[in-house]
């Protein structure tokens, strides 16, 4: 494990640089156990890392970077499984031609293969309420589109890398979009106001409208 | 108060909602924390009560009832009832007096707080306005001609005008070089790349908002693996492919893949707060050591004006 300052308040500690869920469910377990320090601000899992806000007032970078090694190097306890959604995707997304010409696959079988995990939230964040999925099965795999788009309507459910994703906000994006859904993820007047947490699953199926 | 003119971007912040961003949601709040503090200071207020934040010029208030005010960070020449009034000093209007600002002799956004705090919606625990979800503040809207602006509450030290912050203890807003410390990906950059990152002038481009700040100048060349997402925090600097730094602001996304070669002390996140489009910027390498001593020093200041 490794500690990088970001800034005078705040360190990120990197448990590893593979995705990987073994790596995330022990990130996500160190940031709650950090939370519960008092010198402690915020903790936030990332895929393999954890990023730290800290009082300075009452800790060191350098102590608080040591404490976190020991409390890395122990077993995370046995974490449950996370709550499972099921989110209906129509998938008629306006990259869905391009996808499968690229693919050299039908749009049909792409949304089949799509549908065919139980993908894990592996970290929320970006924008409020965005989860990111994975990992996409590697016959999906896709670099991001060369040119973002300024403008991606709420709801859309899109791929990259060996991710997935569904934008809860209407925001610029990247990503190819391969599908939408009815499902709202951002949800302002809950707290928290998203609808998924880091370590749920999400299971997408086809649906007509 | 009474709204008559909104000025160009004026809305209600404090100092934000860091336990939000696990949801995605940024952390928000005053973009310069120190001018924010000093002024709910100055009119007796917990430096975290909301004030006004208003860009590039500032708005046009009526007193509806007494009240003491102050006004801090960017100079929009501040005036009442047609007469210059001194910025970085609690000031008292009668009811009827008029706030006006004159306009914009330097820096981008100035702070206006009221004894008793602004009064605004609460979401995820602030009165911080997020525009993006329509939530905080003035309705998670801009200030507009019409609004009334209330007070939240008694303010927690006696109401005193001319309550005011030395000159030399002010932040040095025309000096536009941000202390940062090295980042988690610095090694990317080579013994050359650190050299134009710390040192290089960049300028503010045209893409600056509170989400974060795209810099112009020299090209830096962080590239690698691809990283894995992670959690962001204000004043980093990140270098994505093109080479050009994002300098992230208040309302900065809360986790990305893009290398962080540094990130700007907390101490000089004011000054970053008051650049323009246009404006030049040095980033100089400091030690945490040193950045901790710089907000020592702001802290000090701060803790003059509650005595």
């Amino acid at each position: 494990m490794r500690t990088h300052p970001l800034g005078d308040a705040a360190l990120l500690a990197e448990l590893g640089t593979r995705l990987d869920t073994a790596l995330n469910t022990r990130a996500i377990a160190l940031a709650a156990a950090l939370k519960k320090r008092r010198d402690v601000r915020q903790a936030i899992a990332g895929y393999a890392s954890v990023t730290v806000h800290f009082d300075p007032d009452q800790t060191t970078h350098d102590a608080l970077a040591a404490a976190i090694k020991r409390l890395a190097s122990k077993r995370p306890p046995m974490s449950e499984p996370g709550r499972l959604h099921r989110i209906p995707v129509v998938y008629d997304g306006p990259d869905m031609e391009a996808v499968a010409a690229t693919l050299g696959l039908p749009p049909a079988k792409i949304a089949e293969i799509h549908a065919r995990p139980i993908y894990r939230v592996f970290l929320i964040g970006f924008v409020p309420g965005w989860a990111y999925l994975g990992p996409l099965p590697e016959e999906l795999e896709l670099p991001r589109r060369h040119v973002p788009r300024t403008k991606v309507p709420a709801g859309s459910v899109a791929i990259a890398g060996r991710q997935s994703g569904i934008y809860p906000l209407s925001t610029s994006g990247g990503w190819h979009l391969i599908g939408r859904t009815s499902v709202k993820l951002f949800l302002p007047d809950s707290d928290p106001p998203c609808l998924f947490r880091a370590g749920d699953r999400v299971k997408f199926f086809a649906a007509r409208e | 108060m009474r709204v008559m003119k909104p000025g160009l971007f004026t809305t209600v912040q404090d100092l934000g909602r860091p336990n939000a961003i696990s949801a995605g949601v940024p952390p928000g709040g005053a973009m310069d924390r120190f001018a924010h503090r000093a002024a709910n200071l100055m009119a007796g207020n917990d430096e975290g009560a909301a004030t006004l934040e208003c860009t590039l010029s500032g708005p046009g208030l009526i007193a509806l009832e007494p009240c003491l005010v102050a006004i801090t960070g960017a100079d929009f020449d501040p005036h009442v009832n047609d007469e210059p009034v001194q910025m970085w000093t609690s000031i008292f209007l009668s009811e009827g007096d008029e706030l006006s600002f004159a306009g914009r002799r330097s820096g981008a956004r100035a702070y206006i707080a009221v004894a008793g705090g602004i009064e605004g919606d609460r979401w995820l625990g602030s009165l911080s306005t997020y525009m993006l979800a329509a939530r905080g503040g003035m309705h998670g809207r801009l200030l507009k001609a019409g609004d009334e602006i209330g007070i939240a509450g008694q303010p927690s030290a006696p109401a005193i005008s001319g309550r005011q912050l030395a000159h030399a203890l002010r932040p040095r807003y025309s000096d536009h070089t941000l202390h940062a410390i090295a980042g988690p990906h610095i090694k990317r950059l080579g013994a050359e790349g650190r050299k134009t990152l710390f040192g290089s002038p960049f300028s503010v481009s045209r893409d600056a908002d509170r989400m974060g700040y795209r810099l112009e100048g020299p090209v830096l060349d962080a590239s690698g693996d691809e990283l894995l997402s992670f959690g962001l925090t204000a004043g980093a600097i990140q270098v994505p492919r093109s080479g050009q730094p994002i300098l992230l602001m208040a309302d900065h996304q809360t986790a990305g893949g893009y290398p962080v070669v540094a990130t700007v002390a907390s101490a000089a996140m004011p000054v970053a707060a008051q650049l323009l489009p246009g404006d030049e910027v040095t980033f100089a390498e400091v030690s945490i050591e040193a950045a901790l001593r710089m907000r020592a020093a702001q802290r000090a200041a701060l803790e003059l004006l509650r005595s």
